[in-house]
């Protein structure tokens, strides 16, 4: 007969406690087949995707638009398409609205969703005091009337994205009933949208898990549970994916992009969404002078940037709409001549004994190789003329200083138009009474002003087109390139990628 | 005596809060980053943007906002986060439970890792083991507890995956507890699947942050030992016969572990500081990991109510080491 002493019993115990602990590991392993784990790269701090900054966050998106829906869908390509409202225009004179609903959809309670949902949803967002950073264009439209699943409002101030928004930031339909039942803080406890996917569970700053909802509109989603991991640091999403603890990760470092699409078992697409890089122009000090704004945009190598630093993954940009916006122009060029950028210095009388001198400001690590960028552009500048030092700040500082017109010279930043209107990419960043430009010039607000309430819509892209090419040729901002989203997931797996960076799980299926 | 003592430190205690508070509220406003510029939309215009600083109090003067803030606080209002749209309150109280149990874990472990590396290391000074356990605990204390982290996921989460990389449990059975505590629930309830499931997910939070502690608590126990060793009592212990590792742990042990402990206390509020990167990097559900968020967000309100969390766990925690010390030594307890 065995006799265990003290020892061999304590031996024992840790021996089955480790063996125990590590056999553990099989509950938490992702991936039973009709569950999906994505190692999502943001947290997700609050549930209303209509108020708070967190709402005009693009990369939460992909998780509100799989609990709720927009107004007004759009497709993995950005096309348009009917969401809960089906049918939706302007009168002949545009100064009515008017709206179909969908049918037959029922919110996650089992509830009918109603044209009472869809008013309510409009007329929330429009006033000022729900927090709702989207209310000026949402207040363009009011005294919506209902009649059966119709519904008409009037134009107060015409506004030509007021549809397009409703497929973006803070164009969701909240449930009326349950959200005046439970209140603000009771909707963040229980969350009710129409979206393809219901809460199942939350742990803020861990994970979102979903579950699928058997009666939406658009038919049974393909996995029955969908886990959204919040794992905000890159380095952790790689080994999520590479460990299989995850099916799905995104925005990972494009050298870990490389290495895990050629790994056994994993894939890997990268396609350019409408995110992009840029440099803003203040109208203060040496950038008042036109040659050397010039000289900064002819002095940069872009190609070199995107195929050297970024892999290849990017497109280089010469005016603020990138290729896949609707204002996108070809034609207007600026073009790496630093040639010309020593012969515009030059005429301004500098050269590289007597640089242009004056600050760029820029940000560090918050998108991909955005400080090496810099780094990069500041070493180009130096070999036509241009001598710039480099100050970092965190995005929250450039918010603050560009919101107060105190940005330096030159800044770095990264711009994002999902609705692929040229009014929230140029318009925005460029109009002069805008809070977010830098840029604030007579000349330019002339040619920007009349565009925003332009009804004739060919007129409208074809005169933001020409605002483009008139700030090509003034240098008024420096645009980079339109970024590339890594996404890299288990082979078996078959996803399609969505050109606004909204990773959203209907977008993905069993191969 | 101790009644009085006890007083006298909870008094310092509240003036302390205080100083931090009054601290922290002024540094957070006049700080570069403000939270308004963050969430104005495209179209805002100066009134719009007016509308919304004054939607989030911050149209003030900072003395007034400070007497506001501290008048809710005074009446157990810590105000709503801005960017979370949820009581500050309930979000502490949500989110202490997850970092209470993985720095109690990490202190656990690296007083058992620290103890047992000293005690052995004084079992083998003056012999080749020393240097070795010297260069090995040297290498500890050089590696900061990020660094570990990151070396935990590679070689545990991905080159032999054997434990959970993120969060604090499996997703799927995140609904099974009925409190925060999830580790002391599963204890209490006896639950051991469920307990296991929670240890497999701190193992390597708790490793990472327990790890640059446990070296500190070797150099200094191992050192407060050596001069132990010396005393006249040990010698004589040794004569009567006893072995190295009886001497240590009945004889020496109780008088070297005073400084350590003293020492530990201190450390320890570095732990709870380092849990805001290690949380971030295993999506650990509790306040560092929020506190990152809270900061980008420049969500004033949530930072205010974490820094007061974390200064009051750092005073709790330093009331208890001075007590434990007191315990621990006979002069001390008797003035």
């Amino acid at each position: 007969m065995t006799t265990l002493n003290r020892r061999d019993a304590l031996a024992l115990g840790a021996g089955t406690f480790l063996a125990a602990l590590l056999a553990g590991r099989g509950i938490s392993a992702a991936a039973a087949s009709d569950t999906l784990t994505i190692a999502f790269n943001v947290n997700l701090p609050s549930f209303d995707p209509t108020v708070g900054s967190n709402a005009t966050n693009p990369a939460t998106q992909a998780i509100y638009r799989t609990v709720f829906d927009h107004f007004i869908d759009q497709g993995p390509d950005l096309a348009f398409k009917p969401g809960l409202l089906t049918e939706w225009g302007w009168n002949e004179d545009k100064t009515k609205v008017w709206m179909t609903v969908r049918e037959g959809v029922t919110w996650h309670d089992g509830t009918p969703l109603t044209a009472e949902d869809i008013v309510w949803s409009l007329e929330r967002a429009a006033k000022q005091e729900t927090g709702n950073p989207i209310q000026f264009i949402w207040s363009t439209a009011g005294n919506y009337k209902i009649d059966g699943n119709k519904i008409t409002g009037d134009v107060l101030r015409y506004e030509p994205t007021y549809f397009m928004w409703m497929a973006y930031l803070t164009g969701y339909v909240l449930p009326k009933a349950h959200y005046e039942k439970v209140g603000a803080e009771g909707f963040e406890k229980k969350p009710i949208g129409t979206g393809p996917y219901m809460v199942d569970a939350y742990e803020g700053n861990s994970f979102l898990r979903l579950k699928a909802n058997p009666n939406y509109f658009g038919g049974k989603p393909p996995f029955e549970t969908v886990v959204f991991k919040f794992v905000p640091d890159a380095t952790s999403r790689v080994a999520e994916i590479e460990s299989g603890s995850s099916d799905v990760t995104l925005d990972i470092p494009y050298e870990e992009f490389d290495r895990l699409k050629s790994v056994q078992g994993l894939a890997g697409i990268a396609t350019p969404i409408t995110d992009i890089g840029m440099i803003f122009i203040t109208n203060v000090d040496v950038m008042l002078d036109k040659n050397v704004r010039l000289a900064a945009h002819h002095a940069i190598d872009k190609k070199a940037i995107v195929d050297r630093l970024l892999r290849g993954y990017g497109v280089p940009i010469d005016t603020l709409e990138a290729p896949n916006y609707t204002a996108y122009d070809p034609s207007v060029v600026v073009g790496y001549d630093p040639e010309k950028a020593k012969e515009l210095l030059a005429a301004s009388g500098y050269s590289t004994d007597k640089p242009a001198k004056f600050t760029i400001q820029t940000t560090r690590g918050l998108k991909p190789k955005d400080y090496e960028m810099i780094q990069a552009i500041v070493g180009m500048w130096r070999k036509v003329g241009i001598e710039a030092d480099i100050e970092v700040y965190e995005i929250a500082k450039h918010f603050e200083l560009r919101a107060a017109h105190q940005l330096a010279p030159a800044a770095f930043y990264n711009w994002g138009n999902a609705i692929i209107d040229p009014t929230t990419s140029t318009g925005f960043a460029m109009f002069g009474p805008s809070p977010h430009s830098a840029w604030k010039t007579e000349d330019l607000d002339k040619l920007i002003g009349p565009l925003w309430g332009e009804k004739d819509e060919e007129k409208r892209i074809a005169g933001w087109k020409a605002v483009s090419k008139y700030i090509a040729e003034n240098g008024y901002v420096i645009p980079l390139l339109q970024y590339v989203q890594p996404i890299v997931f288990k082979s078996q797996l078959k996803v399609a990628p969505n050109q606004s960076g909204a990773l959203q799980p209907v977008h993905i299926e069993k191969a | 005596m101790f009644l009085a003592r006890l007083t006298k430190r909870v008094g310092i205690a509240a003036t302390t809060l205080f100083g931090v508070g009054v601290i922290v509220f002024v540094l957070l406003r006049v700080a570069p980053g403000d939270p308004i510029a963050m969430m104005i939309a495209p179209g805002a215009t100066p009134a719009d943007i007016a509308a919304l600083r004054a939607h989030y109090g911050l149209d003030e003067s900072i003395p007034v906002q400070f007497a506001l803030w501290l008048k809710g606080i005074l009446a157990g209002d810590f105000g709503t986060s801005i960017s979370i749209r949820r009581d500050v309150l309930d979000l502490l109280a949500e989110r202490l439970p997850a970092t209470l149990e993985l720095a109690t874990a990490a202190l656990l472990v690296a007083i058992l890792i620290g103890g047992g590396v000293a005690i052995v290391g004084t079992m083998l000074r003056r012999t080749r083991g020393e240097s070795v356990v010297d260069a090995a605990n040297g290498l500890l204390l050089a590696i900061p507890d990020f660094v570990w982290a990151l070396a935990l996921v590679l070689v545990l989460g991905v080159f032999y995956p054997v434990l959970p990389l993120s969060g604090r449990v499996n997703p799927q059975s995140a609904d099974d507890f009925a409190t925060r505590f999830y580790l002391v629930e599963s204890i209490v309830t006896l639950r051991f699947d469920k307990f296991l499931e929670v240890a497999s997910h701190l193992v390597m939070p708790t490793l990472a942050l327990a790890l640059p502690l446990a070296a500190v608590i070797t150099r200094v126990l191992k050192q407060a030992l050596a001069e132990t060793m010396v005393q006249d009592y040990v010698l004589l212990a040794r004569l009567k016969g006893m072995s190295e590792l009886r001497l240590i742990l009945q004889e020496a042990l109780r008088n070297a572990v005073g400084p350590t402990l003293a020492l530990t206390g201190v450390q320890f509020t570095f732990l709870i500081g380092g849990t805001v990167i290690v949380e971030r990097i295993f999506s650990y559900p509790g306040v560092g990991n929020m506190a990152i968020d809270a900061v980008i967000n420049r969500d004033l309100p949530l930072i205010q109510g974490l820094v007061l969390a974390f200064g009051l766990m750092f005073i709790v925690i330093n009331i208890l080491v001075d007590l434990a010390v007191v315990a621990l030594n006979p002069r001390l307890r008797h003035g």
